[in-house]
């Protein structure tokens, strides 16, 4: 059964993302089962479920980690199943990870001006050789940087190693080098995990922020219902790879059977 | 470009070291020539591993190869046309190489960019590999250069080796080479480039996320540290004036990754220290070597000790002082003054 469609469903024509009957499988291990889902632009939307149900595995086959073996990701108006990570980064989708990806040896600004490196036109002979085009492109990408360091609460901390950060400070600066590729849409998994209520709050306004600061569409992996609820538009509930639920947060707040994965029968009958 | 402090203070630096070397005959021995000329080769040899193993993280045990086939390169092109006809006494030398005859620069270029070619056939296969995989594989490839060598007689005169190469590799020479070898990879090290190879290095998977073709860099670092090392091989062998496949075994590999790993991995400064303290340890440790009179017993000499006491001494690096003497720290004005500073107060 795939792709049940609610009245309140995103439109699938408009959507900058759209997966169709996705599977993806780990030998006989179906991690994801035929899941469609479309994220419109310019949203803030989220996919919860409990441990193990696969919303990792979908983050990695939309970035392009694992190729589906059934069903297609379309994304802008392209399939980009099949496609390299770093080609789909360039078509402008970025990503953050549930355990922090940061080169911890590395400052806060070249963390960020890695990102920015997708987007640069200098090729890399014109290093040595100090071209003015290269010079000019290379002054640019530490400004972007700083600029993109501030914007974070960074701005104080350019030159500290990525790996002396406090946790919050990490998970922004990943957010910050994921906004340096310059992206239209970006995925943040589990963005409040290990974070306090007020960081959590806090996280909330700034997902919102960046949203409209820079033009995006947001899509996260999410346990901590505070968030979810609080931010996003539209949710889609997973279990065992397959989708049990989706609507908007009040919907699915509600809905029994979402109640019924979280806390299981027994819970769910008490709630009930 | 505006220039600062540091960048003024480097230039000058570098100008008067080069005044200091271009009048060397006329204060310093042939011998002490002879190792200054060792230390220059030496720290290209050493800049150009840590690009590959401290900044890209690809642990290449496959460096004496590339040296070997930029030692050789450059010699086919330096020799003089009768000179290879004489010296080819196994097998006739085939054309091209028969013919060629350039000056000593372009010889050089030459082996770097042969040196360059093969590790880019190389990289394809290999760097698909990681860590220790990578490093077994690129061992293995480095003995297949040496044994091609060994065998493809008409090209390299096998076993026999090439002797009788012209010594234009001078001190200044060196010297001149050194410094082009650490502008080139210090300007492309501390660009943003740089941090995309150091990011390659600590997180792949977060390179590629940023939209960063990790192979594509991996094999492009891949080839300009092996482009430097047959620039470095060149030298050699127009500063030994002879060689032969034997002395691009792994014991070369090991020298040059010792120099790397003690001067610290990530650290340019450091590769040139770690480079210069070795090679000059390793000529000054050549008199535990000799026959020794303690008094009360008599030592007989005892060839090789020194590498033994080497052995040693790197046990104690990785004992101690895991990440060398610098670390992935550089060595700049800024910190020396800062030192100054401090010791004064």
């Amino acid at each position: 059964m795939s792709g049940f469609v609610l009245p309140t469903a995103p439109d699938y024509a408009g959507a900058l993302l759209l997966a169709r009957d996705v599977t993806m499988r780990f030998g006989g291990v179906t991690a994801v089962s035929e899941l469609t889902l479309a994220v419109p632009q310019g949203s803030i939307v989220g996919v919860i479920g409990p441990n193990g149900a696969g919303k990792t595995t979908l983050f990695n086959v939309l970035s392009g980690f694992y190729t589906p073996q059934e069903g297609d990701v379309i994304f802008a108006g392209k399939s980009v199943r099949g496609r390299k990570p770093y080609d789909i980064c360039r078509l402008g989708m970025a990503r953050t990870f549930q355990n922090i990806r940061l080169s911890q040896q590395m400052s806060v600004l070249e963390n960020i001006m890695v990102g920015c490196h997708v987007r640069r036109r200098c090729p890399w002979w014109m290093a040595p050789l100090g071209l003015p085009s290269y010079c000019r492109e290379e002054a640019d990408i530490a400004r972007k940087g700083r600029q993109l360091a501030e914007r974070v609460n960074l701005g104080d901390q350019l030159h500290e190693k990525a790996g002396s950060l406090p946790y919050g400070a990490q998970r922004r600066l990943e957010i910050a080098r994921a906004l340096a590729t310059e992206p239209r849409l970006l995925l943040l998994d589990e963005p409040a995990a290990g974070m306090n209520p007020q960081e959590s709050l806090e996280l909330m306004y700034f997902i919102r922020h960046i949203r409209d600061e820079f033009d995006l569409t947001i899509l996260l992996i999410e346990h901590d219902m505070k968030v979810v609820m609080g931010v996003c538009q539209y949710i889609w509930v997973m279990e065992y790879g397959a989708l049990i639920a989706e609507g908007g947060p009040e919907a699915v707040r509600n809905n029994p059977v979402v109640i019924r994965a979280y806390l299981g029968e027994d819970m769910a009958v008490q709630h009930a | 470009m505006r220039l600062n402090r540091g960048a003024i203070l480097n230039i000058a630096a570098m100008f008067l070291l080069g005044c200091l070397l271009w009048q060397a005959e006329s204060f310093l021995g042939d011998y002490q020539i002879y190792i200054g000329k060792l230390i220059f080769i030496n720290i290209i040899l050493a800049l150009s591993l840590n690009l590959i193993y401290g900044f890209t993280g690809l642990f290449s045990l496959g460096h004496a190869g590339f040296i070997a086939v930029g030692a050789y390169v450059s010699a086919l092109c330096i020799l003089a046309p009768e000179q290879k006809e004489m010296m080819w006494i196994l097998e006739p030398i085939i054309w091209p190489f028969s013919e060629l005859f350039t000056p000593f620069w372009a010889s050089v270029l030459a082996g770097g960019v042969a040196a360059a070619i093969f590790a880019f056939f190389i990289a394809v296969p290999v760097l698909r590999l990681g860590d220790d995989y990578l490093g077994i594989a690129t061992l293995g490839f480095a003995e297949i250069i040496r044994v091609l060598i060994v065998n493809a007689t008409a090209v390299t005169n096998g076993s026999l080796g090439i002797k009788g190469i012209p010594s234009h590799a001078t001190l200044l020479a060196c010297y001149g080479w050194a410094l082009f070898t650490l502008i080139v990879l210090a300007r492309l090290v501390f660009s943003n480039f740089g941090n995309v190879l150091r990011c390659i290095r600590d997180n792949e998977i977060a390179a590629s996320v940023m939209g960063i073709n990790v192979f594509r860099y991996k094999v492009l670092s891949f080839c300009i540290g092996a482009f430097f090392a047959g620039v470095g091989g060149a030298l050699l062998g127009s500063h030994l004036s002879t060689i032969d496949p034997k002395m691009f075994n792994f014991l070369l590999t090991f020298n040059v990754l010792m120099f790397v790993v003690a001067g610290g991995l990530g650290s340019l400064t450091g590769s040139i220290l770690g480079a210069t303290v070795i090679t000059i340890l390793l000529e000054w440790l050549r008199a535990i070597e000799e026959p020794m009179n303690l008094g009360f017993v008599e030592l007989p000499g005892i060839p090789g000790m020194r590498m033994v006491v080497f052995s040693l001494v790197l046990l104690a690096i990785i004992l101690y002082r895991r990440e060398g003497i610098m670390g992935t720290r550089e060595l700049t004005w800024t910190r020396i003054f800062a030192f100054l500073r401090r010791h004064k107060a």
